[in-house]
């Protein structure tokens, strides 16, 4: 266990264990006004302050994270979902028109950055969480896609996949049985970049309005309602902001203790 | 190289082609009509159909998508359906906020990533490299619109160094224009100058553990020299693309951190075409950022062939 892995993971935990509490319990209803105490600094009992609702921040924060993680987690899902399956087939028929075909696919669709494809799907279908999902969901296919290909590439090099394909095995089960099952060390570690990055993109999308709509809580959406009263009460913005920041640092630092952990000759791109 | 250069050429148009379609008929498929949203639930339907017919709504898909590339491609994008202006000449004004915002934030970001990655480097595990390293985990972790609101609140609003948000405008001078985009730069800046640090560091410790390293040591140069004169040039190459690749992203970036500053550029343009359902604007917008993502990395490519000939066999 290496300290990377460790402090990482401890604060990744933190706000995922935050998030499922508030499914049972928060401090208070996240929801609920209270004119009179608005705008409390941190003290008790509202531990995080109250916003200009008087609502309590610290449960907004718990409620808020259930949004960002689960937008992130599903569309690092999508991603692998379906750019897992495209790098493996594009690396099983390397050189083929289908490659070509993807790999040229896989380009195009990086042209498109995150935010251009909510602002497509948003002129579309209108605003909500969902459009985060997707358009985010949509960036990660290429990233998965070019690095299973890549890496299953230089396993179909190697001498146990040619014992496979001399015991008469279809490139399909070759790519299932043997070649994913090497490439998933890779998946998770850049699996943890993306879902970093998720959250990042999350909070910028809910924070134009691209994303989660009220009253659905988000981390991006409270700094966007914190803006114009952060000269008095910088604690609106201070709070979500370290949130966002502590949970994508927990996640990078899981990522590279997980990478030096499973295989310390991994090398992932980190941009 | 003129055979890689025109076989990279082919697939950039056929990236553009196939983008500008994606991007047609994604919008296509909106529902509403903007020439009814524009007229209200009460209007006659002879009075919606003379609107389409005057935005050019009533002639088939695929002719209007011919008719937008075409335009496009004679630097006519078409007129805004709420404003009546040619989009344009709207795009035109905004861009001399959003690219100069884009421009100066990757001159930032270089020129704090190069000394702090070359520094790290240099300096492979001690405690120069871990603080830099450490500052650049941090970095890649901050929201740049989180850490634009927190430059106001210290630069704006406690020490009135610079104002809160809005842009002074070309006419006022190029130092009043460049000072109201100079907090949104830095901003923006932040998070790709650590991911770029860190890309200058591994790109240059590969190189230091190179044989053409100890040679140049072996021929009498003093440290300092080998890494500037063979270290940091062949570092470079790499350096190069993520550069590219990052100008695209600070132009998207750019869209948010105007959100923050108030300042009139592509991103509130979009914005404002989405609620109003102006959609030729945010079609046009979109392709355009999608057009110099695209061009940006065919020309990134290109320098890099024309820096590494190794790179032009290889497609």
């Amino acid at each position: 266990m290496n300290r990377n892995l460790l402090l990482g993971g401890l604060l990744s935990s933190l706000f995922v264990l935050a998030a499922l509490l508030s499914f049972v319990w928060t401090p208070f209803d996240h929801a609920a006004m209270d004119i009179p105490a608005k705008l409390k600094p941190p003290q008790a009992p509202h531990w995080f302050g109250t916003d200009h609702f008087g609502r309590d921040m610290f449960s907004m924060i718990m409620v808020g994270a259930r949004t960002s993680l689960a937008v992130a987690f599903i569309a690092v899902g999508i991603g692998m979902a379906i750019g897992v399956p495209l790098g493996l087939t594009a690396a099983a028929r390397k050189g083929s028109w289908l490659d070509e075909v993807i790999m040229r696919a896989n380009d195009l669709v990086f042209a498109f950055p995150s935010l251009v494809i909510a602002i497509l799907i948003t002129a579309v279908f209108g605003a909500g969480a969902i459009n985060a999902i997707i358009a985010i969901g949509i960036f990660n296919i290429p990233v998965f896609a070019r690095i299973t290909r890549s890496a299953a590439l230089s396993l179909w090099e190697r001498d146990f996949i040619l014992a496979a394909r001399v015991a008469g095995k279809s490139s399909t089960r070759i790519s299932l049985e043997h070649i994913l099952p090497n490439v998933t060390n890779l998946l998770i570690v850049q699996g943890t970049i993306q879902f970093s990055l998720g959250i990042l993109a999350e909070a910028g999308l809910s924070y134009v309005g691209l994303g989660a709509q009220p009253p659905t809580p988000s981390w991006g959406r409270m700094l966007a309602d914190a803006q114009t009263m952060v000269s008095f009460a910088p604690h609106l913005a201070l709070i979500p902001g370290l949130a966002i920041i502590l949970t994508v640092l927990g996640l990078n630092l899981m990522g590279d203790g997980l990478r030096d952990h499973l295989d310390p000759r991994l090398r992932v791109s980190r941009t | 190289m003129l055979r890689y250069t025109l076989k990279r050429l082919l697939s950039l148009f056929l990236s553009l082609a196939v983008a500008s379609l994606v991007i047609f008929f994604v919008i296509e498929v909106a529902p509403g009509d903007p020439a009814s949203f524009m007229l209200g639930i009460n209007a006659q339907p002879d009075t919606v159909a003379a609107l389409r017919a005057e935005l050019g709504l009533d002639v088939p898909k695929w002719q209007r998508y011919l008719d937008w590339v075409g335009g496009m491609l004679a630097g006519d994008f078409g007129t805004s359906y709420t404003y009546r202006t040619p989009v344009a000449d709207m795009i035109g004004e905004r861009l001399w906020v959003s690219l100069p915002l884009a421009l100066y934030a990757l001159t930032l970001s270089t020129l704090i990533a190069f000394p702090a990655g070359i520094y790290a480097a240099s300096r492979r595990g001690k405690p120069g490299d871990i603080a830099v390293m450490g500052a650049t985990q941090l970095g890649v972790a901050i929201p740049n619109f989180w850490f634009a609101m927190m430059l106001v609140l210290v630069f704006a609003i406690n020490l009135h160094w610079f104002s809160a948000g809005g842009f002074a405008g070309w006419d006022a001078g190029l130092w009043a224009g460049m000072r109201s985009l100079t907090l949104p730069a830095i901003s923006l800046a932040l998070p790709q100058a650590a991911i770029l640090a860190r890309v200058m560091r591994s790109s240059l410790l590969d190189i230091l553990g190179e044989d053409f390293m100890r040679t140049a040591r072996a021929k009498g140069l003093s440290r300092r020299q080998a890494l500037w004169r063979h270290g940091v040039r062949n570092a470079l190459i790499p350096v190069l693309t993520i550069i590219g690749l990052q100008f695209s992203f600070l132009l998207a970036g750019s869209i948010i951190i105007e959100q923050v500053f108030y300042l009139p550029g592509l991103g509130r343009l979009v914005f404002q075409s989405i609620s109003s359902r102006d959609l030729i604007v945010v079609e046009s917008v979109v392709m355009l950022l999608v057009f110099s993502v695209i061009t940006v990395n065919f020309i990134v490519d290109l320098a890099y062939a024309l820096v590494d000939p190794r790179l032009r066999s290889r497609t």
